[in-house]
């Protein structure tokens, strides 16, 4: 854990309902190691999510930089803000988010589609992701006919399938009992220590945040430590 | 699995609204290939028969009878080389069906019409016998009729002398055409006129509905068309003088104007099926914001997800469009063969392509608002279900 994988500075968004003019983030400042597995906390409407988003890429910041991996993202466009999240991070929702209509392999091979890999290679890929989430058995099986905590497994294959440093969850165990939710983040830690993955969360559960290595507090749009 | 596969696969989450769906499309395109192919028929006009015949009508209508006293002057005319006339008879068939039926003079329009083919013979039989009847290929054939048998046929328009409706007439001659389109309409019935003269009850004599003036090699149609018409002004028997094709147009379009109707059919269909197809696209993307969020999130572009829409409107769209249209040429060969031919309901290439066009319109109609709209998505209030 030396170079910082994930670097926010200065961090501000500012959300626009109407009229009206929400300020999430204030000036936000934020490293994390490559390697570490952190866990945000907070309450509601605290920012979590809306950190979580600008770290993967998903929107940017009113204000700030955010630097992943070296690459400063919040001046990329649109089109290479896509193109890097699909080459960088790997996403793992609440609730699952899996497209009903394909079966479990069907769902981890669609971040390959981005790629140039044959259909061989992207097979072998989807084979070996659904190896590490212990899934191999359920390959060909659509979202329906899996339980929570399977559907969960299918999502990170498919955070994993890219092979990307980065992934980004939020709340991944919230919809899933205490058993289940400990085998997911059990997961989680697995590929953080095993894999090396940097992995932030975004969680309620102090026992999920357990499993992390560090716990960062938000309040108010801004780091607990940070405001003191 | 492809990117094909994918929108395959979406394109039927919901199986039984797509399959729905996708009947409408068929539906609409089996319409459109047949009132296509309605349309052309009824449009075409003949272009293989040329610009070297000219037909002169009544000015009013061609239901108006001509004096068959204008032969020899319709023959004064320089690059007139043959006059022949044709009656409309109102031939029917058994009960109720209907021939396309003229009383003629054979010899004239023997010369008149040389892309008929039949024997001297049986062109000679025809000349030198009063009740003689000759008959296209297709109708010969259609009713099993062979030369030398007694063909009794009615007439909706002229009843005998006797009061009787039912006409009897010796089949002295079966014709072809000089090619593939002319052997298309041997379709047609020919009768004497001399006997149409003296038989008829209502007296009608010397008169016809039409002259068709063969034109020598390099004659002036238009010129020697406004000729006519200048010659007959202001006579009780005003002309109207007009190419082959036109006539054979004006004829048809005696029913009204086909092609209007047609259009309007048309569009009636598919302003339908534009509601229809859309709505499902629509209701489709709207029930999948959050995936296609997903979409975006994985690294899929702005563009791929625009994409991906189009094409499932695309998909649906042609799969509908192309069995429809296959459907109408199996339906029209289906109507062919049952009419004997007489009705040519054919796909060609036009109506083809038209409907080709057809396709890749009504799929950008259908599939550009829902494509671009989850182009514009943005992937945190997607998610968030904003």
């Amino acid at each position: 854990m030396s170079e910082p994988m994930v670097q926010v500075h200065n961090v501000t968004k500012v959300y626009e309902r109407g009229k009206q003019k929400i300020e999430v983030l204030h000036g936000l400042t934020l490293e994390i190691p490559q390697g570490d597995f952190v866990a945000l906390m907070g309450p509601s409407g605290s920012g979590k999510t809306t950190l979580l988003n600008l770290i993967g890429g998903l929107d940017k910041p009113t204000a700030g930089e955010i630097t992943v991996g070296g690459q400063r993202i919040d001046q990329l466009g649109s089109g290479q803000l896509a193109n890097w999240r699909a080459h960088n991070v790997g996403f793992v929702f609440q609730f699952y988010n899996l497209m009903p209509v394909l079966t479990a392999e069907g769902n981890v091979e669609l971040p390959l589609l981005l790629t140039k890999l044959s259909g061989a290679q992207r097979r072998k890929n989807v084979a070996v992701a659904l190896e590490v989430v212990g899934l191999s058995d359920r390959a060909k099986h659509k979202p329906r006919e899996l339980s929570g905590g399977q559907e969960q497994r299918v999502a990170i294959a498919r955070a994993l399938v890219s092979d990307p440093q980065l992934l980004v969850c939020d709340e991944p165990t919230g919809d899933l009992d205490r058993k289940t939710a400990d085998e997911i983040l059990g997961l989680l830690q697995v590929l953080n220590r095993e894999h090396g993955k940097t992995i932030v969360i975004v969680t309620h559960d102090p026992k999920a945040a357990e499993f992390a290595r560090r716990t960062l507090h938000l309040e108010k749009g801004q780091l607990l430590e940070q405001a003191a | 699995m492809t990117r094909t596969g994918f929108v395959v696969a979406n394109l039927f989450r919901k199986r039984v609204r797509t399959i729905l769906t996708l009947l409408s499309v068929i539906m609409a395109f089996l319409l459109f290939g047949l009132l296509q192919s309605v349309n052309s028929v009824f449009s075409s006009g003949a272009d293989f028969v040329g610009a070297t015949r000219l037909f002169v009508q009544a000015r009013v209508s061609f239901t108006t009878s001509l004096p068959l006293s204008m032969v020899p002057k319709l023959e004064a005319i320089p690059g007139v080389t043959h006059v022949a006339y044709q009656q409309w008879f109102g031939g029917v068939w058994q009960t109720n069906t209907p021939l396309i039926m003229f009383t003629l003079d054979p010899q004239r329009y023997h010369d008149v019409y040389p892309e008929w083919k039949m024997p001297e013979a049986q062109w000679q039989a025809f000349e030198q016998t009063r009740t003689g009847l000759i008959v296209g290929r297709q109708l010969a054939n259609q009713y099993g009729w062979k030369v030398g048998q007694k063909i009794p046929i009615s007439s909706n328009i002229w009843p005998q002398k006797n009061g009787s409706k039912a006409w009897a007439f010796d089949l002295v001659g079966i014709f072809d055409g000089k090619d593939e389109d002319w052997q298309k309409r041997t379709n047609l019935a020919f009768i004497q006129q001399d006997y149409f003269d003296e038989a008829n009850q209502f007296g009608i004599k010397g008169r016809t509905n039409f002259f068709i003036l063969k034109l020598a090699e390099g004659a002036n149609a238009e010129a020697i068309s406004r000729t006519v018409d200048a010659m007959f002004e202001n006579s009780p028997d005003e002309t109207k003088t007009q190419t082959e094709k036109d006539f054979n147009i004006s004829f048809v379009k005696q029913i009204g104007d086909i092609g209007l109707m047609v259009r309007w059919i048309l569009f009636a269909v598919f302003f339908t099926l534009l509601l229809v197809v859309g709505n499902t696209m629509a209701q489709s993307v709207r029930e999948r914001i959050p995936e296609l969020a997903v979409l975006k999130t994985l690294g899929f572009s702005d563009g791929s997800i625009f994409g991906f829409v189009l094409a499932e409107a695309f998909a649906l769209v042609l799969a509908g469009g192309l069995v429809g249209l296959v459907l109408a040429s199996l339906a029209g060969a289906l109507v062919e063969k049952a009419t004997g031919g007489q009705f040519l309901l054919e796909l060609d290439a036009s109506v083809w392509l038209l409907g080709v066009a057809a396709i890749v319109l009504m799929s950008l109609a259908v599939g550009l608002l829902p494509a671009l709209r989850a182009r514009r998505l943005e992937i945190v209030d997607a998610l968030a279900g904003r």
